[in-house]
């Protein structure tokens, strides 16, 4: 950063920021890419869901509660990646980091 | 869409309190809950063997409770039926609510930290009164090297259960916004829809959810 500083300097604050900003909104979008994980795993549990109620029709109640249990375990990493984009979009911490 | 309101800040005891939208629909959520259950107190006086009308209502509605508790943690602790049908007639009814146009308030983070802590104080204090000893002795094993994780996973429980309340009802709340500032041709019946789904579906499957992991973390920690 020190060796930098005259080059940086060359920049006026609004467009530092308007470029964290646009590097925020990429990172939201990258960090969205961690829905594939629960997507891939909650279609896994719902298939072995479908299969053990075709088995066993009658075991129908345990087998989707269990299920949702499940999904919703698996969801949480999901939900982390979601948290982490609506910080970058919306609390916006990387702003704050620009200091010339 | 994302942004809460602040109406206004009170100071007391050298503390500001913030009065949010949440805080105001929370109250408002909670009066309209404490109004149904005095009529429900009222209408106990009428009851009989054979019931019929309101009663019919109430007794499917608490012996569902019932039943769903008594599946999830054993005949034994069917008394956390009382504790949490409070929860969970709170979170259903903050995340219908978007449906009447209010913020839910399961979409701030406070509201739902709130309610994991609550499940996460309940874990530790039937933990420690129901296997005393043996409690402490669950952190160090199988090996006490292992000390330092077991204390990590006890203390992401309650963030996990928080923040999946709080991702679902925030991102449906969040694409609604989305979708409502479309250009008109798009908000004909679409909103509709999605609001069967983000609202009706996954308010009520978190609902379940979380007072379903709340009992499974609890009977976990109480044991057999």
């Amino acid at each position: 950063m020190n060796g930098n500083i005259s080059t940086l300097n060359a920049y006026d604050e609004a467009t530092l920021r308007a470029f964290v900003l646009g590097c925020s909104a990429i990172g939201a979008g990258l960090a969205m890419i961690a829905g594939i994980g629960p997507g891939i795993g909650q279609g896994f549990a719902a298939g072995k869901g479908a299969e053990a109620v075709g088995r066993q029709p009658e075991a129908r109640g345990t087998v989707v509660s269990t299920m949702l249990l499940g999904c919703a375990v698996a969801e949480s990493t999901g939900i982390y990646g979601l948290v982490i984009a609506l910080i970058l979009l919306f609390a916006n911490p990387l702003v704050g980091k620009i200091n010339l | 869409m994302n942004e809460i309101d602040v109406y206004g800040i009170i100071h007391i005891f050298g503390q500001e309190i913030w009065i949010t939208q949440t805080i105001v629909t929370t109250w408002v959520l909670m009066a309209i809950l404490i109004i149904i259950a005095f009529l429900a107190r009222l209408q106990l006086k009428k009851f009989s063997e054979k019931p019929s009308g309101v009663q019919n209502v109430i007794e499917l509605v608490i012996e569902s409770m019932d039943n769903f508790v008594i599946s999830a943690m054993g005949e034994k602790y069917s008394y956390f039926a009382n504790w949490f049908f409070g929860v969970f007639v709170f979170i259903l009814i903050s995340n219908l609510s978007g449906l009447l146009g209010f913020r839910p308030p399961t979409a701030d983070y406070a509201t739902t930290a709130c309610l994991a802590l609550s499940t996460f104080v309940l874990i530790h204090f039937m933990g420690i009164l129901k296997q005393k000893g043996s409690y402490f002795k669950g952190y160090i094993e199988p090996i006490p090297i292992m000390l330092p994780m077991n204390i990590i996973s006890e203390i992401a429980t309650p963030i996990s259960l928080s923040f999946r309340l709080f991702g679902n009802i925030l991102g449906g709340s969040i694409i609604m916004g989305m979708v409502y500032s479309l250009p008109a041709i798009f908000r004909i019946a679409i909103p509709g829809v999605l609001h069967i789904y983000f609202d009706v579906f996954a308010g009520c499957i978190q609902t379940v959810i979380f007072v379903m992991l709340s009992m499974t973390f609890i009977k976990d920690k109480i044991g057999d």
